[in-house]
């Protein structure tokens, strides 16, 4: 493995004032380099530091506790959610799906360390070329190769966590990495990005995950997906069929479970309804 | 311009008067509701709910007009609700809704029931561009504002929060009057043991029903053994503590998924619609959750958050205000009609 000489340094987010709660020990712990926070997310903070070696950079996931809820209530959610991350993340690893490592936790005080990755979340990364896009005029469904192939990643990727026995529960596009494939060098220099959908999926935040089989809970989460897509998204929506067609190629249940999304579908819509 | 609404998608039937001065903030000038209550343990049938607005309507729009003072003249439009909501009723508001328009002589606007929501909170509270958490007896949404939609962001996978709390009364055999929810609020405060029921959040989204059943089941525990304690604290549990495990675990689970679409959207500000929203736990929690993000909450009383008229008169003014009316012809109403289906003119 490749090790830096020195983790490059990042823009720390500005803290929030938040609960008077003291902080787990992990945050004062003498070999670990201070804990930046990167970003606040709903149920965890998370702080970029080091794991082990000074060189070795790593993602803290805190979950403090929630005021808002019955301190009961919170502590089970925060250890269950804490240690089932923690166990769907290392099935997924062992089974060759792409997601971060785990290095340690503790579930009482509420922390999970992880590996670093780097490369921006699909959300931004999509959003910017979208707008590149309208910047330039170009019309929705023109030359939209990049975008396809970028859909088609993301499909195959949710196909090969399924396929192993593990739903997301949140799968949105806040929750997809695109980490950048190695870079091409000329002459020494880094190649210029001129495409910035390109990058190897990687999957994050399993906060809400669970093993599951159920073609029921697959297609919830493909519909969970679809629904972001469509609401985060609007004008990428049309080519969302491209993540199913994906999906539906990426292991042997994959059909079945497209099948099923209709009926998740179908019920959705019902939503407007009176109970 | 000044606007009449008329709402009955559910068991409160509603008439408001609503006046748009030019440049200026929006000025109720009546609101009126009458509610159809159904006995302890029992819910509202859409026949006779929808016999009790038929009955109703006229009264309310006569005191409606008497109290705000003004001419049948001086209304510029009669605002419905299109949907939606149960059926009969609906309908039988749609008929005075049409009859209002031919009698006067003014133009129709059908209104949908959670963009009337949307608006008024917005209009009362002075958010701006909020996450708004509709929660009501009929309907579990986060919505937030994009591209001329209400889009929807998270839902309640099965029965909407309010239904579970109201059939919750149901089975406990509490009032109706004012409303199920209410009374369970005030017998949760007396509650103290908490009691592990099912926690159905899934990504944004979230489901109830099963959380009705555990509850029901533990309220018929309860029953079969009224000395029943709590092995921890060894408290005699009793159904105020059932009503306030049912409200600590479902209120948990929505400020939970609003917190989460204020992450996703990057906003700080979060608003309360619908029924449910003038449970004051709701909005104490969801007020803990804002403040630690560094944002706030905002949240209106009764008069605004239970279904009334004035946000249907309210709505349906700003759509009639970019050129939006509904032909007779076409002022029908319907069951099912998705936030996100109406295209929202009057917000860049």
């Amino acid at each position: 493995m490749e090790v830096p000489t020195a983790i490059p340094a990042i823009e720390p987010v500005a803290e929030q004032p938040t609960e008077s709660v003291p902080r787990p020990s992990i945050f004062k712990h003498p070999s670990a380099s201070p804990p930046q926070l990167v970003t606040q997310g709903a149920e965890a903070l998370l702080y970029r530091s080091t794991y082990l070696l000074p060189t070795l950079p790593c993602a803290l996931k805190y979950r403090p506790s929630k005021p808002y809820r019955h301190p009961i209530l919170d502590a089970r959610l925060t250890k269950h959610r804490i240690l089932s991350e923690a166990r769907v993340l290392a099935k997924c690893r062992r089974e060759g799906v792409p997601v971060p490592g785990v290095y340690a936790l503790d579930e009482s005080t509420g922390w999970l360390m992880i590996e670093w990755i780097e490369g921006e979340v699909v959300r931004i990364r999509l959003n910017e070329w979208l707008k590149r896009r309208k910047d330039a005029g170009i019309e929705e469904g023109v030359d939209d190769a990049e975008l396809v192939g970028l859909m088609g990643r993301v499909g195959a990727a949710v196909g090969r966590m399924h396929a192993v026995g593990v739903v997301h529960g949140d799968l949105t596009t806040s929750n997809l990495m695109l980490r950048p494939f190695s870079k091409k060098t000329v002459n020494g220099d880094a190649l210029a990005e001129d495409n910035i959908l390109d990058g190897e999926i990687i999957l994050i935040d399993f906060g809400l995950a669970s093993q599951s089989m159920q073609d029921e809970d697959r297609a919830v989460d493909l519909y969970v997906l679809e629904r972001a897509f469509g609401s985060t998204h609007p004008r990428a929506e049309g080519l969302f069929k491209e993540v199913l067609v994906a999906y539906g190629k990426s292991f042997k249940g994959a059909p079945v479970v497209l099948k099923k999304l209709e009926d998740v579908r179908m019920r959705g819509r019902k939503r407007s309804m009176l109970g | 311009m000044i606007s009449i609404g008329l709402e009955g998608s559910a068991n409160k039937l509603g008439v408001g008067i609503i006046s748009h001065p030019l440049g200026k903030p929006a000025l109720v000038l009546s609101n009126i509701r009458h509610t159809f209550v159904s006995p302890p343990g029992e819910g509202f049938l859409p026949k006779d709910t929808a016999k009790h607005h038929r009955s109703w309507v006229v009264r309310l729009v006569k005191q409606a007009m008497a109290e705000a003072g003004v001419k049948v003249s001086d209304v510029d439009c009669v605002c419905y609700t299109k949907g939606p909501g149960m059926g009969a009723p609906l309908q039988g508001v749609a008929i005075a809704a049409r009859m209002l328009s031919l009698l006067w002589g003014k133009e129709l606007v059908g209104v949908n029931h959670c963009v009337g929501h949307i608006e008024m909170g917005r209009e009362i509270t002075g958010a701006q561009n909020p996450v708004v958490l509709y929660v009501s007896g009929g309907n579990t949404q986060v919505i937030a504002y994009a591209e001329q939609r209400y889009r929807i962001f998270g839902e309640a996978l099965d029965i909407a929060v309010g239904n579970c709390l109201d059939r919750f009364a149901r089975t406990l055999r509490i009032s109706n009057d004012p409303a199920p929810g209410y009374n369970i609020e005030q017998l949760a405060k007396k509650g103290k043991v908490l009691l592990d029921l099912p926690y159905a959040v899934k990504g944004m989204d979230c489901s109830f029903s099963g959380i009705l059943a555990s509850i029901d089941i533990l309220a018929a525990e309860l029953e079969a053994n009224p000395q029943w304690k709590d092995p921890i604290t060894g408290d005699t549990i009793t159904t105020a503590d059932l009503c306030f495990s049912l409200q600590e675990t479902v209120y948990a689970m929505l400020v939970e998924i609003t917190e989460r679409a204020m992450a996703h959207v990057g906003s700080n500000q979060v608003l309360i619609v619908g029924g449910v929203g003038s449970n004051e736990r709701l909005q104490e929690m969801m007020g803990l959750m804002a403040r630690d993000r560094g944002g706030n909450v905002f949240a209106t009383d009764e008069r605004f958050c239970i279904d009334n008229g004035i946000m249907i008169a309210h709505a349906g003014l700003l759509a009639y205000e970019t050129g939006f009316t509904t032909p007779l012809e076409e002022s029908t109403c319907t069951q099912r009609f998705r936030t996100d289906e109406v295209f929202v003119k009057w917000r860049d």
